[in-house]
């Protein structure tokens, strides 16, 4: 029970604390912004701690976040074995195989206005489909290995990309590509000088999305067939085990992976896409 | 006219691309098949060789039409080989997920529009809830509910498809709520609203056209989180089941044929969503 007390006490604590420093002057710094997220996570896995000690919840329902750490440490060459496997082999080339390659059909179908309007609306349709499906039959013509993952990845990530890509090579304005006409520039100066750079904050719109998704494809497809070895693998075996406590570190593997990608294509658009009014601060 | 007429010469080009596909693909079998028996093949004996193979590598389009038409119509809708029966159980997933994530989003948006301290800690952490693949946990979810006794596999189904749709509507609602300027907000105050008023005669209404974008968003995720639980975790009923049978058999055609009920019941649920958002905006008197 002591448990459970210490826990709800030090959660309360935190939270007040919080609630203090988002009324105070410090929540405007940066230092503010960045503490409020942080001690919030701090609360929830103290509570998280003290609910599983406290209430005896039994290990094979949720174990406490002091056991998957000890377990992340133990481990770290199998996790990181299965996150090379599942994120560099797999996740990686297909994001940028899938994303380069929707990429270049957006130019491609550019000067053709009667193929975009044919694409767009059956672009927009599929984004919107469960691709995840496609996985099954994947694993079946790739093999076990990292292609079918790959070959996964790149089927979900092109059409949430090419109809971002496409709709952002329409963004520049009526006078603005008047305006290059006047000079005499060339359709590919146009492309290069005024249209590319005009679409880049819908394009990392599009890879943002196609970041989280290369994740879920990546694992699920090893659900389907995978060498011994790779995080969706390990998490659906570790569940018939009831390892929970390697498929917690795995997730948390996952999530840290998936921040990050998120984070790396976050930090590009930033630095390609300063002038645009969401990045001005 | 003008734009279906595109929009059906990329379906053309997309079945002609497919019978080429399958043409190339299927071929191999019929290669090996003849160099076994000790005979040579033409090119023009291969081809409809290719077009009706039980097991093929990609089935034609007129194949999956078939396997599709079969599964929707070729029997009683609560036969266990009926793709409607397996869609509407999926649907059913489908539409719990959504009505939690609904609920999920827009309480959680209200209580980060109206307290800051949510705003601030809460809101990080939602976007990061959405780079962990969910589908690492859904395996996870499963044998949790299990576990605490709920047997009913529509629960953890319902939890993964609400975690994929809340999150659309949740940032839609927080931007929907703080839509309203800082004038109306004055406005109302002169008029001494309440707080609970300020909510329900400026805010509430004030979000409604971010809401319903958010939803056509969410539906999709739904659909997508429901059939991703479906699949890891030996399910026997839903679309993503047959889906994991078909692979499980080796049987291509149930695999595309799931595959494109599942399309047909995406396209259908956008469709509904767009109605009901069509028959809000014209009892809330929006033009158009």
């Amino acid at each position: 029970m002591t448990f459970l007390v210490v826990a709800l006490v030090v959660w309360l604590a935190l939270w007040a604390l919080n609630v203090w420093i988002a009324g105070s002057p410090l929540s405007k710094a940066r230092a503010g912004k960045l503490m409020v997220p942080l001690i919030f996570g701090v609360a929830v896995l103290v509570l998280w701690e003290g609910l599983v000690r406290g209430l005896e919840v039994s290990f094979v329902i949720l174990p406490p976040p002091s056991a998957i750490a000890a377990k992340i440490g133990a481990s770290l060459p199998v996790l990181w074995q299965d996150a090379a496997q599942t994120i560099l082999k797999g996740a990686i080339p297909g994001f940028l195989i899938g994303c380069g390659s929707a990429v270049l059909v957006a130019i491609a179908i550019d000067r053709s206005p009667f193929l975009q309007r044919g694409l767009l609306p059956i672009g927009n349709f599929v984004a919107a489909l469960p691709i995840v499906g496609l996985a099954p039959i994947l694993v079946m013509w790739f093999g076990f290995d990292w292609q079918s993952k790959a070959a996964v990845v790149v089927a979900m990530v092109f059409f949430p990309m090419l109809v971002n890509t496409v709709a952002g090579l329409q963004a520049s304005e009526r006078m603005q590509r008047d305006l290059m006409a006047t000079w005499g520039a060339s359709y590919l100066q146009t492309l290069v000088k005024l249209r590319l750079p005009a679409a880049m904050p819908f394009l990392f719109n599009g890879l943002k999305i196609a970041s989280t998704l290369a994740l879920i494809g990546a694992i699920v497809a090893e659900f389907f067939g995978s060498p011994t070895y790779g995080m969706g693998f390990r998490i659906s075996t570790e569940v018939g085990r009831l390892g929970l406590d390697m498929v917690w570190a795995e997730i948390a593997v996952a999530a840290l992976a998936g921040s990050l990608l998120y984070g790396i294509v976050s930090l590009i658009e930033r630095w390609v896409t300063f002038w645009h009014p969401s990045q001005r601060h | 006219m003008n734009r279906v007429l595109p929009v059906l010469t990329v379906l053309a080009g997309i079945v002609v691309i497919w019978y080429a596909a399958s043409v190339w693909m299927n071929a191999t079998w019929v290669f090996d098949q003849a160099e076994r028996a000790g005979t040579t093949v033409t090119w023009a004996e291969v081809i409809p060789q290719t077009m009706n193979q039980d097991r093929p590598l990609l089935p034609p389009p007129h194949q999956v039409g078939a396997e599709l038409w079969k599964g929707l119509a070729g029997q009683a809708v609560t036969s266990k080989r009926s793709l409607v029966y397996h869609g509407f159980v999926t649907f059913k997933g489908t539409m719990m997920g959504f009505g939690l994530g609904i609920v999920a989003g827009v309480l959680l948006a209200m209580a980060i529009v109206r307290f800051r301290v949510m705003d601030m800690s809460v809101m990080p952490w939602a976007i990061i809830s959405q780079t962990v693949p969910i589908v690492a946990l859904a395996p996870m979810i499963i044998t949790l509910s299990s576990q605490l006794g709920l047997t009913d596999r529509d629960v953890p189904k319902a939890i993964i498809a609400a975690y994929l749709s809340f999150f659309p509507v949740l940032v839609s609602m927080v931007k929907g709520l703080r839509a309203p300027d800082q004038m109306q907000l004055d406005l109302l105050r002169t008029y001494g609203a309440s707080e609970g008023e300020t909510f329900l005669k400026l805010r509430l209404p004030a979000s409604m056209p971010y809401f319903f974008a958010s939803l056509k968003v969410a539906v999709a995720a739904s659909l997508v989180g429901t059939i991703v639980g479906e699949l890891p975790t030996g399910a026997i009923e839903g679309l993503g089941a047959r889906m994991l049978i078909g692979s499980q058999f080796g049987e291509p055609l149930i695999m595309w044929a799931s595959l494109f009920a599942a399309a047909i019941l995406a396209g259908l649920l956008i469709v509904i969503v767009g109605f009901v958002e069509r028959l809000a905006r014209k009892r809330m008197g929006v033009p158009g």
